[in-house]
């Protein structure tokens, strides 16, 4: 219950932001617009309106690797928060990426290849579901052959068992 | 023999690298002694042949060598054997020899193995090669003395390949090794940035299939060792993974996920015609590996919810559960005599290899290491190999099916993973 509750509020965070950067960067682009032709009408409200937009719009980071329990390629309430974030700007701005699916070291290799490319289709079947072009989308499993972290205790494999975004 | 010493042409062209060493941690509670007595003639050769036959059957496990100092005298021919100087010492087998040039300028050896209880000689041979074929000569003495004591075909003149990984720093992260079973007379078949993985061998022993990610998605190659010839088998959207040869050699199963899931193919290497062998949505079907009869795959399968072992009939397509005991078992191997599977399997956390009679479904740990993987059969089913984790890094490591006899072979630079034993070479 907490949990569903921490999650509610981490994606309101996120959708947050994500309604922000959609508002601010419209108001951007109609000011340089409306700015020549207010400029002839009325001089003075015109300071206030164009006060406003110096802020500079916050880079906005994203998550870009997603965890995974062990031997499962379920997405974790943090993943598709982020995830969802992603969505978002992937389909207003398509741009092609690669989806890195890995698994830890525990178990075998060949099965923990195919364990990373489900973690990655995961990945990839939440974005194209919130509207992403599959067509932009490769995914690649490397299994075990490339951990984040080389060490062989519980800390390094929960931080192997990853998706990358690039 | 002259196939072995043909075969590696390609093999013998490429610069040596640092290898494997052994280290033996567990041998018989009584092994057998043995005296190996200094061979003649072996003034000035680059290779010491009675030292190589000494360290092939300590590596054994099953043998106890006597130390040079110890021997009462040093016989190296027939008629210089005198039984009491060995009996006194309490030795089982004696072995002399004498080594020659030939008119070709390779070598010659004879040798011959005592039983000094009965007083008999069991064995006398001659072996011969060309000049750089000492190495070769000493194992294949190995072979058939180790033989003639136990009944069981030698595996001293086997290949290994597999994969030596020097971390991310190092220019080319990933080898692709061959190299004697014993760690010596290590060359690099391929070195790339990208990795290489699940090498494994064709029946005939000529030629290895592996995975290849140097077009940074995966890929399968074979190659041709006695050439060097390298070719691109698949390169299919999603996983190429896992070729496995069938017994005839004509036909390489693997794991594809083209058509959206990780399912088994076979594909006929003559046609290139792949046909689809399993089918189940929303499971890893992977890992697979021939039975010896060339009838069944074995492979591991996630369709139950955790990884299990089955097993399906290529003409009756009929499946079949093998493994119960636990909820991880993978990376099939079933034994030369076809009655067993040896595979990881986890237990309380930790993974092993483990040994299951088919039939009666019993399983019996083999290993007690730490993330232990990728098991492998040596061609005379005693022994297997075995990759696992030792003071931090990834090592090979030999146990015998009995679980008898021990030991590692780390290398000296990076961590070695992935270990396939060669078929026999005729």
């Amino acid at each position: 219950m907490l949990n569903t509750f921490k999650s509610f509020l981490i994606m309101a965070f996120f959708l947050g932001l994500i309604t922000g950067c959609s508002t601010n960067q419209p108001v951007d682009q109609v000011d340089t617009g409306i700015e020549t032709e207010t400029e002839t009408y009325e001089p003075e409200p015109v300071e206030e309106t164009v006060e406003e937009p110096v802020i500079e719009e916050p880079v906005v980071e994203v998550d870009t690797i997603f965890y995974f329990e062990f031997d499962s390629a379920l997405l974790t309430p943090e993943a598709r928060a982020a995830l969802l974030v992603h969505a978002e700007q992937l389909a207003t701005a398509p741009r092609p990426i690669r989806l890195e699916g890995h698994a830890d070291e525990r178990g075998s290799r060949e099965y923990n290849i195919a364990l990373g490319e489900r973690r990655a289709n995961a990945v990839r079947d939440f974005l194209v579901f919130q509207g992403v072009n599959a067509s932009y989308i490769e995914t690649i499993s490397y299994g075990e052959e490339r951990p984040a972290d080389a060490s062989s205790n519980e800390e390094a494999w929960s931080v192997n068992r990853r998706v990358e975004l690039k | 023999m002259r196939a072995l010493l043909g075969f590696v042409f390609f093999v013998c062209a490429l610069p040596t690298w640092a290898g494997l060493t052994i280290e033996i941690n567990r041998g018989v509670d009584n092994p057998t002694p043995v005296a190996v007595v200094p061979f003649a003639g072996t003034l000035g050769l680059p290779e010491n042949v009675s030292n190589i036959i000494s360290a092939d059957l300590r590596m054994s496990g099953l043998f106890r060598l006597i130390p040079q100092q110890d021997m009462l005298s040093m016989p190296t021919k027939r008629e210089e054997v005198f039984y009491r100087d060995w009996r006194r010492l309490g030795i089982s087998f004696l072995v002399i020899g004498e080594l020659s040039r030939t008119a070709t300028g390779g070598y010659s050896l004879h040798y011959e193995l005592f039983d000094v209880p009965s007083q008999k000689v069991i064995l006398a041979a001659d072996l011969s090669g060309s000049a750089d074929s000492l190495r070769d000569i000493a194992h294949r003495a190995s072979d058939a003395i180790y033989e003639k004591i136990t009944g069981i075909p030698g595996i001293f003149s086997t290949k290994i390949i597999y994969i030596e990984d020097l971390g991310r720093t190092a220019p080319d992260q990933y080898h692709l090794v061959h190299s004697d079973v014993d760690g010596e007379r290590a060359k690099i078949l391929m070195r790339s940035n990208e990795p290489i993985l699940s090498p494994s061998w064709s029946p005939d022993g000529k030629s290895i299939a592996f995975v290849s990610f140097e077009t940074s998605r995966p890929a399968i190659y074979t190659l041709e060792l006695a050439t060097g010839r390298k070719e691109q088998i698949t390169n299919f959207k999603g996983l190429n993974s896992a070729p496995a040869w069938s017994p005839d050699g004509k036909q390489l199963a693997m794991v594809l996920s083209k058509d959206g899931n990780p399912e088994i193919y076979i594909m006929d290497l003559a046609t290139r015609k792949l046909r689809r062998f399993t089918n189940k949505e929303f499971a890893i079907d992977t890992e697979p590996n021939w039975s010896s009869d060339g009838k069944s795959i074995i492979f591991t399968s996630n369709r139950g919810g955790a990884p299990q072992i089955y097993q399906k009939w290529l003409n009756s397509g009929r499946i079949e559960r093998l493994t119960f005991d636990g909820n991880y078992n993978a990376r099939p191997r079933v034994t030369r005599d076809g009655k067993g599977l040896i595979m990881v399997h986890r237990e309380q956390g930790v993974f092993h290899i483990a040994l299951q009679d088919i039939a009666s479904g019993d399983l019996r740990i083999l290993t007690r290491t730490h993330l232990d993987e990728s098991p492998s059969i040596a061609p005379n089913g005693a022994l297997l190999m075995y990759a696992t984790r030792y003071n931090n890094k990834g090592v090979l490591a030999v146990v015998s099916m009995d679980a008898g006899v021990k030991f590692r072979l780390p290398s000296k630079l990076g961590d070695v993973r992935e270990p396939a034993w060669s078929p026999y070479t005729k």
